[in-house]
């Protein structure tokens, strides 16, 4: 293949610079490591069934605390099942499933070994709380300030969805839309408390 | 049947381009012409093969077989029959198939030319479109394809799939789900095959780019053959993406026609290597130099095209544009990678044999300014390949999300433009190897005089950003330049010709024709360029909501709201119409039709009613997400100055590259 | 009325008086924002949860909503940068048309200029190395003089068939 007639035991040729090689060579790796990894990424969740769930705060609305408290964190429910549920006003689904969720958490409350989180994903506040007023909610809610929740649990989320993290903080069993019924949630929550 | 033969005709394919690589490279390394002749020949064939799966593929689609799930998806028994053969590009798989379809048309193209000056060029030119093609071949038939069936199991759940599925039945829809209504446009039907046209064209330069680093003919041969592919495929491109910002204009119902969204970016950023390119392999043609260069430009520009394929698909973007996510993303990094590094690397080893030849002696002489231009365009393609990428880096390092938009595009790339545009001024002055200030000078002065009056005129007539007058006042520039180098040519002609004016400008162009239909190209840019800037600088927009006969103000136009009128339309869809009448300073100029139509699905499609005149666009959208009624009918009203010197740009660019492009009669026989 | 009386009533009307006067220049305080003073703040944030819009132009109820909160804060008097920084403060950083100076981003602003400077610099770099004659031996190279004979013999060969183009 070489046709430039350079005896093979001269010297070798001067390629290109070295730097030049090198500067390529180390960007074309970089980009393909940032390619690699969003590749990844948009193609695998972040977070399945059986990975422990990185700790987050939830700041609750005025009149929807959590034991008294208006802040939340996750790694302090460690010991209770925690239902993550994600919402927004304008979202049509998550109007039906309301009163499903608020039946379960009058029937979980009490024994407090099942805490309802449930967030409120990029909504105008004022709407928020009208929204909960008209359904007559009262579980522990909060707004995800900043986005930062959601994304922990699904970048490309389409609402209603549900996340049930156990007692250690590994994720358990997820609702990708909404729950029909109390016995739906019943089913996802119950071995968990039982099965322990 | 037909969707059985179309996927087996499809495998044929792929597996014949394989082929038809295996032949070449086995033709080469044995020396055997038989083997080189065959992959030729393979290839071609190809060509009929996938014309005849693609041609299936719209048979079904323009004859409603809903049961192929790729028609259930893209169409519907309202659509109109050349909207049916369109909805061929209108989804991920089948605008796979139109992508192999074009590679494969201009990679037999290319098989046709005369190869007897460059026997040893062919092999390698057949490996790299036929492993090209084969690529995107096997995304349609190992990931998406077009062909895969609708079948019914027996508790009642469908899904698609090649071949029945146990114990399942095929299931007929009665009907297509139909294309999403915003594509149903006559920017549609062109807007993809022009710009995948473009993408498939540069693949040829870079074949022969290939073919001369393995061959080791690493002179400008590779250059001259497939100067005119470059320009063709470049042409392509540069139509495709104005038909895309006019698709946009028109559609979207914001008032503009670009958004620096990552996939428009994604389809910019070829260009942007390609149109450096274009000019600096004249400089290779001329003087000898830059061949380690150009190997880099088209090799960056190959590369830009898979990569920006790949953005547009794989979900690792998101963005308004983007087809939904599939599952071939990691096939495409790993091709993305293997051709990067293995271009790369035969570029590194090839490197001194691509030492120059000539030399730069003055740092103004047209190769020193086209130097200049590569650099000016490379800048702006780092700005927006860093736009892209970095959103992707910083959510994987810190998690973050983050939008980078049109604030940091225009800011960053606002002076580069601009630097392009005067050397669009300088360059047509300075001659190759030797120019001085002096020498440009002394042909400049002319075409500068009245120039000066330009932005004297604007600033009588109040315009003071100052954006604006550099702007008006470079592109002015420009055209006098262009206008008065055809000018100089004209009157060499008469004087020496004895030819009259007509006979001149014609034999002129005729005789040069890549320099002077490359100032028509120029000419063009700056009128676009016009355009954008009009648009960009001056653009005025306001809301209001009026009630029947109110009006409203806009840059000293007055809109009087009619009338609005709600009916029903042929294809089922619900019509909103308002009528406004326009008037200025008191008279009447015309009325617009904004409109929306909310279709059967509950899509709505906003329709702005435009009025247009060269100097501006009176551009009305009736606003459909608010509440709309008689009593309260909200509209949003943009003022584009000089938009439509934007579309006039683009025709005369066509002009201008047909021009350019023209074959020599000498040449054919010769060169193709 | 007894004098304690008189002035307790008295107390009250101006209390009272006072009140509606003041709850009335409240509410005339500020006219409701028009469409064009909420679209040219919407105008430079992007909707938080569509891909790419803008908020002046995205269709959907959430962003009305959205726009309707921006209306309500021009009109409570908040300026353009504390209903940004409040949207930031809600929905994140990506609601902004570019990343805020901070932290990582300062990489978006600096890369392009200094990676153009760079092209700038190789730039001058490659005039002055061109400057020198071609046929002076670059010291790096290695190839033996037959090599650069059959070099000279092509190139003189490619000239001429450049003539005859």
């Amino acid at each position: 293949m070489e046709q430039d007639g350079t005896n093979p035991t001269d010297k070798p040729r001067r390629g290109a610079p070295l730097w030049a090689q090198l500067l390529i060579w180390a960007g074309l790796l970089a980009l393909l490591v940032v390619l690699g990894l969003g590749l990844f990424r948009a193609q695998h969740p972040i977070l399945s069934v059986g990975s422990k769930v990185p700790d987050f705060a939830l700041k609750l609305f005025d009149g929807y605390p959590y034991q008294g408290a208006n802040q939340v964190s996750l790694a302090a429910l460690r010991g209770k099942v925690v239902v993550v549920n994600f919402w927004a006003s304008w979202c049509v689904t998550c109007a039906d499933e309301s009163p499903v969720m608020e039946s379960a958490w009058n029937y979980y409350q009490p024994d407090g070994q099942v805490v309802f989180l449930v967030v409120d994903y990029t909504d105008v506040d004022a709407k928020a709380l009208q929204f909960l007023t008209t359904y007559h909610l009262t579980y522990p809610n909060g707004p995800d300030l900043g986005t930062r929740i959601t994304p922990i649990f699904n970048r490309n989320i389409a609402m209603p969805e549900t996340y049930i993290v156990d007692q250690q903080g590994i994720l358990r069993a997820e609702q990708i839309g909404p729950f029909q019924s109390l016995a739906d949630i019943r089913s996802a929550i119950d071995p968990l408390i039982n099965g322990k | 049947m037909l969707a059985q033969f179309g996927f087996g005709i499809l495998i044929i394919t792929f597996l014949l381009a394989l082929f038809s690589a295996g032949a070449a490279i086995s033709g080469y390394f044995l020396k055997s012409d038989r083997w080189v002749e065959s992959s030729r020949r393979a290839l071609q064939l190809t060509f009929v093969l996938i014309s005849l799966s693609a041609l299936s593929l719209i048979y079904m689609l323009a004859t409603g077989h809903f049961e192929v799930e790729y028609v259930f998806s893209v169409t519907s028994r309202d659509m109109p029959l050349y909207l049916k053969i369109t909805a061929l590009w209108g989804g991920q798989a089948g605008s796979l198939i139109l992508w192999s379809w074009l590679m494969s048309a201009f990679a037999t193209a290319v098989t046709f030319r005369k190869w007897d000056r460059d026997r040893e060029f062919l092999p390698w030119v057949v490996v790299v479109t036929a492993i090209t093609l084969a690529f995107f071949l096997s995304l349609s038939v190992f990931f998406e394809n077009p062909f895969a069936r609708l079948w019914q199991t027996f508790n009642g759940q469908v899904a698609p799939s090649m071949f029945a599925p146990a114990g399942s039945t095929l299931y007929i829809p009665s009907d297509g789900q139909g294309l999403n209504e915003l594509l149903r446009h006559p920017g549609m039907v062109f807007h993809p095959p022009m710009l995948y046209l473009g993408f498939v064209g540069f693949v040829i330069p870079y074949a022969f780019a290939i073919a001369a680093l393995v061959t080791g003919r690493t002179d400008d041969r590779w250059v001259r053959i497939t100067r005119r592919w470059t320009l063709v495929a470049w042409l392509f491109l540069s139509i495709g993406l104005v038909l895309g910002m006019l698709w946009a204009y028109d559609v979207l119902g914001w008032g503009g026609y670009w958004s620096w969204d990552p996939v428009e970016i994604a389809a910019l950023m070829p260009w942007l290597a390609g149109t450096p390119f274009l000019h600096s392999i004249i400089i290779q043609e001329k003087r000898g130099m830059l061949k380690q260069w150009n190997m880099l430009l088209i090799i960056l520009t190959y590369s830009l095209v898979i990569f920006g394929t790949f953005l547009t698909r794989s979900g690792v973007l998101s963005s308004v544009h983007a087809f939904s996510e599939s599952a071939f993303g990691p096939m495409f990094f790993v091709f993305i990678g293997i051709t990067f590094i293995l271009s790369i690397a035969l570029l590194i080893h090839r490197w001194s044999d691509l030492r120059a030849e000539g030399e730069m002696k003055s740092l103004l002489s047209r190769e020193a300014l086209f130097l200049l231009n590569n650099l000016l365009f490379i800048g702006i393609l780092i700005v927006c390949f860093w736009g892209v990428v970095f959103p992707l880096i910083s959510e994987v390092v810190t998690g973050q999300q983050l939008t980078v938009g049109p604030p940091f595009y225009e800011r960053a790339t606002g002076p580069l433009w601009a630097a392009l545009l005067v050397l669009m001024g300088i360059a047509p002055l300075s001659a190759w190897g030797y120019s001085t200030l002096k020498t440009i000078g002394r042909t400049a002065w002319k075409p500068s005089i009245p120039t000066i009056l330009v932005p004297v005129v604007l600033f009588v007539f109040d315009v003071r950003n100052w954006i604006a007058l550099l702007g008006f006042t470079l592109v002015a520039w420009v055209i006098f330049i262009t206008l008065y180098e055809y000018w100089r040519g004209i009157r060499a002609r008469q004087k020496s010709q004895g030819e009259n004016f007509f006979a001149a400008l014609f034999r002129l162009t005729a005789r040069n024709r890549r320099r002077y239909g490359g100032y028509i190209i120029h000419i063009s840019i700056v009128v676009m360029a016009l355009g954008i800037i009009g648009i960009g600088n001056f653009q005025t927009q306001t809301q209001q909501t009026l009630a029947v006969g109110q009006q409203m103000q806009i840059s000293g136009y007055t809109l009087r709201y009619d009338s609005l009128a709600q009916f029903p339309y042929v294809d089922g869809r619900q019509v909103t119409r308002a009528v406004l009448s326009v008037f200025k300073d008191g008279k009447l100029l015309g009325e617009v039709h904004p409109r929306y139509d909310v279709y059967p699905d509950g899509q709505p499609v906003t329709v702005p009613g435009i009025r247009s005149t060269l100097g501006n666009d009176l551009y009305v959208v009736l606003v459909n997400w608010e509440n709309v009624s008689v009593e309260q009918t909200p509209f949003k009203v943009y003022d584009n100055p000089l938009v439509n010197w934007l579309w006039i740009g683009s025709v005369i660019l066509l002009l201008g590259t047909l021009v350019a492009a023209w074959p020599e009669k000498e040449e054919i026989g010769s060169e193709k | 009325m007894k004098l304690k009386n008189f002035v307790q009533l008295a107390f009250c009307s101006l209390i009272i008086t006072l009140s509606f006067l003041s709850a009335s220049a409240v509410s005339a305080q500020q006219p409701t924002p028009s469409d064009d003073e909420v679209n040219a703040i919407a105008r430079q944030l992007f909707c938080p949860i569509c891909q790419n819009t803008p908020l002046d132009v995205c269709p959907t109820q959430a962003c009305h909503d959205w726009r309707e909160l921006i209306r309500q804060m021009l009109a409570e008097g908040k300026t353009p940068d504390q209903i940004k920084q409040y949207f930031v403060d809600h929905y994140g950083a990506r609601v902004l048309s570019e990343p805020p100076q901070t932290g990582l981003n300062w990489l978006v602003y600096i890369v392009p200029p200094v990676a153009f400077l760079l092209g700038v610099f190789l730039l001058f770099r490659a005039f002055r190395a061109w400057k020198r004659k071609p046929n002076e031996p670059v010291p790096e190279v290695a190839g033996g003089p037959a090599s650069d004979e059959k070099d000279e013999y092509v190139s003189r060969l490619e000239e001429e068939l450049r003539k005859r183009k």
